[in-house]
Parts: structure tokens; C-alpha cells; sequence
């Protein structure tokens, strides 16, 4: 029995970074992080979905960071969304990244909490997100919180 | 959807064992707690040795523990020890005919084996202890929810069937 439990004590996150509303200075450091993981710099992009979910805090929009040790380790950016095919307002996450060498300290499980808990006090029960299925990086991280497949599928067509 | 009786094996051996990995059980011990054969599970044990995800021990007392890194060892890393799955399977152009209807039902087929292959991919042994272990504290709380509308005053009013 003790065992058992301190089997599932080692999931739970490391103390760690603080997470926090993204500021104005946190962009550059945003872009930096998603260029070193994805390859691609897109600073136009980042600065504009700072500019609809971080500085003005619109309602039910969220764009957090994860600050430590004078860097910031990571970012999660989410959303209310409402009635899209009939779904009830639901909370959906769209992009999250924790620095390479920063992971498997519980950092993205702290952004993901964090986010949850903004969704929470957002008034909705649910919490969606949506990613390539050969991502198996960040759809076990997502299926390690306990997300599940949901009652949607996702479809598209090429337009050519 | 199915999978084959050694790759269930596998997976209750791998969740039982990884469940404690200081903890040492026999292929009969795991056999039982399961009402599977020991037989059949020693066989699908030593598959699992020799991927390195469990270790043996031979003689008196001896038996299995978990080898492996939970938070790394996928669904998909162990059912592809015992079958293929996915294109492996489905996507050999013998199965279906070279005409527009096999091509159509490859294509859809295709469609169904790459989620499945992406979301046993997706989930790790340590993901699926903790299923577990969620699934074994909500238990006894859907039993009370369960034998309260049973006796609860719906229940009286309607009566039996």
C-alpha cells in the first residue's frame, strides 16, 4: 500500500517555476523558445496572440508563462469557446511549450493545472485541445493529465 | 477493437508488474489474478524479457519484476511485440482489390488504424496506472451512487419490474 502511493507521489510535479500572465517582455522570450523547439521563428505570429490573449485579458482568454530562475521555462495560451457545433462553452488549449532542457520537471503539468484552474474560474467544466496525431510528445503529456478522446472529430480536405 | 490474446497477456503482466517494480511475482501468480493461463503468460513473459521490459529471475522464489521506464514505455511499444498494427496490418494492397472500392475501403480503413496505432502511441504504462488508479477511487463512490437509487424512493415507487 505505501508503495502504491509513493508510486503515484512521483507523478506529481517538482516545486518549481512560477506561473504567471505573460507580460510584454515575456514575447521575445516566447519566440525564442518556440523557434528552438519548432525550427521556425514566427514573431509576428506570437506578438499578435499576445496582443488577443495576454495584454489585454479579455475574458475567457489566457496566456500564462512559467518563469524560473530568470527565464521563462514555458507557456500555455487558452481560450473559452462556445456553441462551435453545438459544444457548450468549453476551455481550449492551443499551444504549450516548455524549454527542452527544462522538462520532466513538472512544468508543463503546473501551465496545464494553471490553465485548468482559469477554465475553472471561467465557469466551464471541460477542456479541450487538438494536435497532430504523430505528436506523441505532447499528446502523452496531454494524456498523462488525464485528457481523453472527446465526442468531436476533427476533418479537413484539401483545397487543390 | 481486438487484440490477441498473447498482447492481452502482455499488457496486464506489464501493468501488474510495473504497478510496484520492487515487487517480484511468478507467471502463475499474475496468471491467477487474472483467470488467464500461466502457460501462455510464461511464453508472453519471456517476449517481454527479451525487449528488456522485464527482468527474470529463475529457481525457488524466483520470478518477474518491471524493467522498463514507465513514463516511457507506450501501449504501442508493447502490442508491437505480439502483432502488427495499423498499415502493418491492414495496408498490404493483397487484402483489398487494385479497383476503386478497395482503393476507397483502404483509404477509410487506413483512417481507423493510424488513430488507433496514434492513441495507444500516446499512452504510456504510468498514464494507464493512473487510469487505474482513478478508476479504482471512483469505484466504490458509483457503488454508493448505485445501491442509493436502487433503494432510493424512485426505486420504491416503481417497484420492481
Amino acid at each position: 500500500m505505501k508503495r502504491r502511493s509513493k508510486t503515484l507521489k512521483a507523478a506529481e510535479p517538482e516545486p518549481g517555476p512560477r506561473i504567471r500572465p505573460a507580460a510584454p517582455e515575456d514575447v521575445r522570450s516566447v519566440i525564442a523558445l518556440d523557434e528552438d523547439v519548432t525550427g521556425l521563428a514566427k514573431p509576428p505570429y506570437w506578438q499578435d496572440l499576445y496582443e488577443r490573449y495576454g495584454s489585454t485579458r479579455r475574458e475567457g482568454r489566457f496566456f500564462l508563462v512559467a518563469e524560473g530562475e530568470g527565464r521563462i521555462e514555458g507557456f500555455i495560451i487558452g481560450e473559452v469557446r462556445a456553441w462551435e457545433f453545438g459544444s457548450p462553452p468549453c476551455g481550449w488549449i492551443f499551444a504549450i511549450q516548455v524549454r527542452p532542457k527544462g522538462r520532466l520537471k513538472g512544468t508543463g503539468t503546473r501551465l496545464f493545472e494553471a490553465m485548468c484552474d482559469c477554465f475553472r474560474r471561467a465557469g466551464v467544466e471541460k477542456v479541450r485541445t487538438m494536435l497532430a496525431r504523430d505528436n506523441a510528445l505532447i499528446l502523452s503529456f496531454f494524456r498523462s493529465q488525464g485528457m481523453m478522446a472527446g465526442p468531436f472529430i476533427e476533418l479537413e480536405m484539401s483545397l487543390e | 477493437m481486438k487484440l490477441q490474446k498473447a498482447t492481452y497477456f502482455a499488457l496486464y503482466a506489464v501493468l501488474e508488474l510495473a504497478a510496484d517494480p520492487a515487487r517480484q511475482l511468478s507467471a502463475v501468480e499474475i496468471a491467477e489474478k487474472y483467470g488467464i493461463s500461466a502457460h501462455h503468460l510464461a511464453k508472453v513473459l519471456r517476449v517481454l524479457g527479451r525487449a528488456g521490459i522485464v527482468d527474470s529471475t529463475r529457481g525457488v522464489g524466483g520470478g518477474y519484476r518491471f524493467a522498463g521506464n514507465a513514463k516511457r514505455l507506450t501501449l504501442l511499444d508493447v502490442i508491437r511485440l505480439f502483432e502488427p498494427l495499423g498499415n502493418e496490418r491492414s495496408g498490404g494492397s493483397e487484402q483489398h482489390p487494385n479497383n476503386a472500392a478497395g482503393r476507397a475501403l483502404k483509404l477509410v480503413l487506413n483512417e481507423i488504424d493510424e488513430h488507433a496505432a496514434a492513441t495507444f502511441r500516446s499512452i504510456t504504462i504510468s498514464t494507464m496506472l493512473k487510469i487505474m488508479a482513478q478508476r479504482l477511487a471512483s469505484e466504490p463512490a458509483k457503488e454508493t451512487r448505485r445501491a442509493r437509487d436502487a433503494n432510493g424512493p424512485r426505486a420504491k415507487r416503481l417497484g420492481p419490474p
